[in-house]
């Protein structure tokens, strides 16, 4: 048995299913002995390989896979990587590499990977010698997934790839320097559990750790129990269903006048899975100031990383709840639920984006509530538009690219969500700037037949960047404007249907017109390039600083 | 305010490159990295000293504790632990000055390890101090060149440091008398190579 038929007899074992790809000289080899029992999907860019995995593995909880050749291809996966780093997804990424005789001579398509891909993944390996295949595919497999997940990379030189395997190689990990810690200081637990205990204006916040963690339900009983009123992250939406009386909405620079005052005003704040980012505190030194913070995480060094953590415990945060639940004692906390309702403020009024957003949860509540849609965005205004208007009620029903903000994730990922979870109805809401980044995996869902929606937010603008420029840079637009192409002809060359609505009154029509096509869509709405997001608190500004109107 | 981290590692390629690279992504400030492998040849010891303020301090030991191939972390303080340094000074020593600087050389225990015509190439080893010290009075006879190692440290005494004596007795040199009072402030343990510094807890 060679190198490659080793890679993919323990991608097999190790239950992996499909792997997003593209071929080229390193790698042939590889793809030579590619079972037929693994599916392989061809997209069109590398970089879409990678954030197709990744939406794999943000939709099933399960690892998704990548395979690029040397030089260039892996070179392409690396925003997609890192995209998934920022966020914690699991994904393995396999790449060609020249031959181990032929490494540091500059050969052709040799680019140091392994280097290069040091501070993007969790860990990542060169393979200099086959005997050692076995062993470090077990460690990836394992560290992507173990702890706070992550990207692990395997750069596979062709040599190595095409060698004999010796008959007996030890394949058991060595990996003495790697103990996540699972179930959080009993002590510390406890004193989280006082705390909650004494507190009189207590806030739960939630991040993407609970949703990796699959604790959502935990936190949900911990809020009930303690009655907590719940804040959300952008990663953490769908822990808690969006119409539990004690959700409060995204926290944060585009979060609701409720969650940001809240967590101005709690006394202890309990955080969960959260890395507490700059688009999560504003200012971090006027960030929960009054507030006594409990941080869990499984990744001791986001602890004290960018807020102080008062009763920091490291541990999974399910294991961590199942510990804490008992101790807390029930609580209803009229008062302070009170004081928090009064903090929502009536919705503002919607522009057209926000309104599509509102139009689809219309059309597609009940496909949302049963957990049957996921919805995948882009990044930009309607990204955020998604956040604070769509009701999320389960975690892994919204993909988004949180940390690393990488327009282009969306198309791609909605391809891994939907050969991930073929039962589910995936709907992409992009923009016209941020769908051309990947646009040309269109050819992919058409050839993978995949029945995604998408929503195209059409603006003619980058519109993020033309807000901000007209907010904070005295209007000076400066290389914002798009001139897009003809939508509708576009997605029907690539044999996509597709449908124009520019009367916003149709936009409800349109979705359900959408929605209801068998195979994949595209339904072009256009937005006028000056609606903004708001609320909005300006970069680096307490929370207090909240932009309500403009 | 400095520290002085005792970095386990596994030798593996790349290990050195993780470790600086998460000082300069991180921009945490490095003073000195001192590496050699161990007793244990599957391992490798970093001697980090880092300067920042607490908050800094505890993030350079939770992100390298993250790193897959870091096996432990310890923070090595005197007069807990035991740092060393060793430097290499080339000075401009014209016959005239000779004796002026072998006595330099002696009262600070170092030793002239080289002797040319115009000048003398004296080594010493001991806390940073001291070689600062040395190296600043060597200084008025005109110093030409100066290599300095960066610490490297061990903790005194502990369980933990006589279970890698043990080891570490067969990796010593031999033919150089390790000198007993090596412990005492400012005393010379003799030059080590970066693989034995396991063994210099024995020597002590």
């Amino acid at each position: 048995m060679i190198g490659a038929e080793v890679l993919w007899n323990s991608l097999l074992q190790h239950g992996v299913e499909v792997i997003f790809g593209y071929p080229g000289g390193a790698v042939i080899p590889v793809y030579d002995v590619l079972p037929s029992s693994l599916r392989h999907v061809l997209v069109r860019h590398e970089q879409a390989a990678a954030m197709a995995a990744d939406g794999y593995a943000r939709a099933t909880g399960r690892l998704g896979a990548c395979i690029a050749t040397s030089g260039p291809g892996a070179l392409n996966l690396l925003c997609g990587l890192t995209n998934a780093f920022l966020d914690s997804a699991p994904v393995l990424a396999i790449t060609g590499q020249v031959p181990t005789g032929q490494l540091g001579r500059d050969a052709f398509q040799e680019t140091d990977i392994f280097g290069a891909t040091m501070p993007l993944t969790k860990h990542n390996y060169l393979v200099n010698r086959v005997e050692d295949l076995p062993r470090i595919l077990n460690e990836a497999v394992y560290l992507a997934q173990a702890g706070r997940k992550g990207p692990v990379l395997v750069d596979l030189p062709r040599d190595v790839a095409e060698a004999e395997v010796p008959p007996r190689v030890d394949a058991s990990p060595r990996l003495p320097g790697y103990k996540p810690r699972r179930d959080g200081h009993p002590a510390q637990v406890a004193r989280a559990a006082e705390a909650l205990a004494s507190a009189r204006k207590p806030l739960l916040l939630v991040g993407g750790g609970v949703k990796w963690a699959e604790a959502a339900p935990l936190a949900v009983r911990l809020a009930e129990k303690a009655g907590l009123p719940v804040a959300s992250t952008l990663m953490g939406l769908g822990t808690v269903p969006a119409d539990h009386p004690l959700f409060l909405g995204m926290i944060g620079m585009h979060g609701t006048v409720a969650a940001n005052r809240a967590v101005q005003e709690c006394d202890v704040l309990l955080a969960l899975g959260v890395r507490f980012s700059d688009r999560v505190t504003g200012k971090r030194e006027a960030f929960a100031t009054g507030a006594q913070i409990i941080h869990v995480d499984v990744d001791p060094a986001e602890l004290g990383k960018n807020v102080p953590a008062h009763i920091p415990i490291v541990g999974d945060v399910g294991r961590v709840l199942e510990g804490l639940i008992p101790l807390v004692p029930e609580r209803r906390r009229q008062e302070w639920l009170d004081e928090v309702d009064s903090f929502r403020s009536p919705a503002g009024q919607d522009g057209v984006g926000a309104s599509a957003v509102r139009a689809l949860a219309r059309v597609t509540g009940d496909l949302a509530r049963r957990g049957d849609l996921i919805l995948v965005t882009d990044v930009g205004q309607h990204q955020m538009w998604v956040a604070q208007h769509y009701p999320f009620y389960h975690p892994r029903t919204l993909l988004t690219s949180g940390g690393l903000g990488a327009m282009g994730y969306g198309l791609p990922a909605a391809v891994g969500a939907q050969i991930g979870c073929p039962g589910k109805r995936v709907v992409l809401v992009t923009g016209d700037g941020s769908l051309q980044i990947n646009l040309q995996e269109l050819a992919t869902v058409r050839q993978e037949d995949l029945p995604i929606k998408i929503v195209l937010l059409d603006n003619g603008s980058l519109g993020m960047v033309r807000q901000w420029q007209e907010m904070f840079f005295d209007g000076n637009l400066v290389a914002v404007s798009l001139g897009g192409p003809d939508w509708v002809k576009l997605a029907e060359a690539y044999g996509i249907k597709a449908w124009r609505c520019s009367d916003p009154g149709e936009l409800e029509d349109g979705l359900a017109t959408l929605m209801a096509e068998p195979g994949p869509g595209l339904l072009h709405c256009r937005v006028p390039a000056e609606e903004k997001v708001l609320p909005m608190v300006p970069a680096g500004e307490p929370l207090a600083r909240i932009i309500v109107s403009w | 305010m400095k520290r002085t981290f005792s970095v386990l590692v596994e030798n593996q390629p790349g290990v050195l490159t993780r470790v600086a690279g998460l000082f300069g992504r991180r921009g945490f400030n490095i003073q000195s990295l001192a590496v050699g492998v161990t007793q244990d040849p599957s391992l490798s010891r970093m001697t980090i000293v880092v300067d920042g303020d607490d908050r800094v301090l505890e993030q350079v030991q939770k992100q390298l504790n993250k790193l897959v191939n870091v096996i432990k972390v310890s923070v090595l303080e005197a007069p807990e632990a035991i740092g060393r340094e060793l430097a290499l000074v080339r000075v401009h020593a014209p016959p005239a000055q000779r004796t002026a600087i072998m006595q330099v050389v002696d009262i600070f225990r170092a030793k002239i390890v080289d002797v040319a015509r115009r000048s003398l190439v004296v080594e010493i080893t001991g806390d940073e101090d001291k070689v600062s010290a040395m190296v600043d009075l060597l200084r008025e006879f005109g110093i030409m060149e100066v290599v300095r190692t960066g610490k490297i440290a061990m903790a005194r005494g502990s369980k933990e440091s006589r279970g890698g004596m043990w080891h570490g007795q067969s990796t010593i040199r031999s033919g150089r008398r390790p000198r007993a009072l090596a412990r005492l402030a400012g005393g010379g343990t003799g030059v080590w190579e970066p693989g034995e510094c396991a063994g210099a807890e024995l020597e002590g």
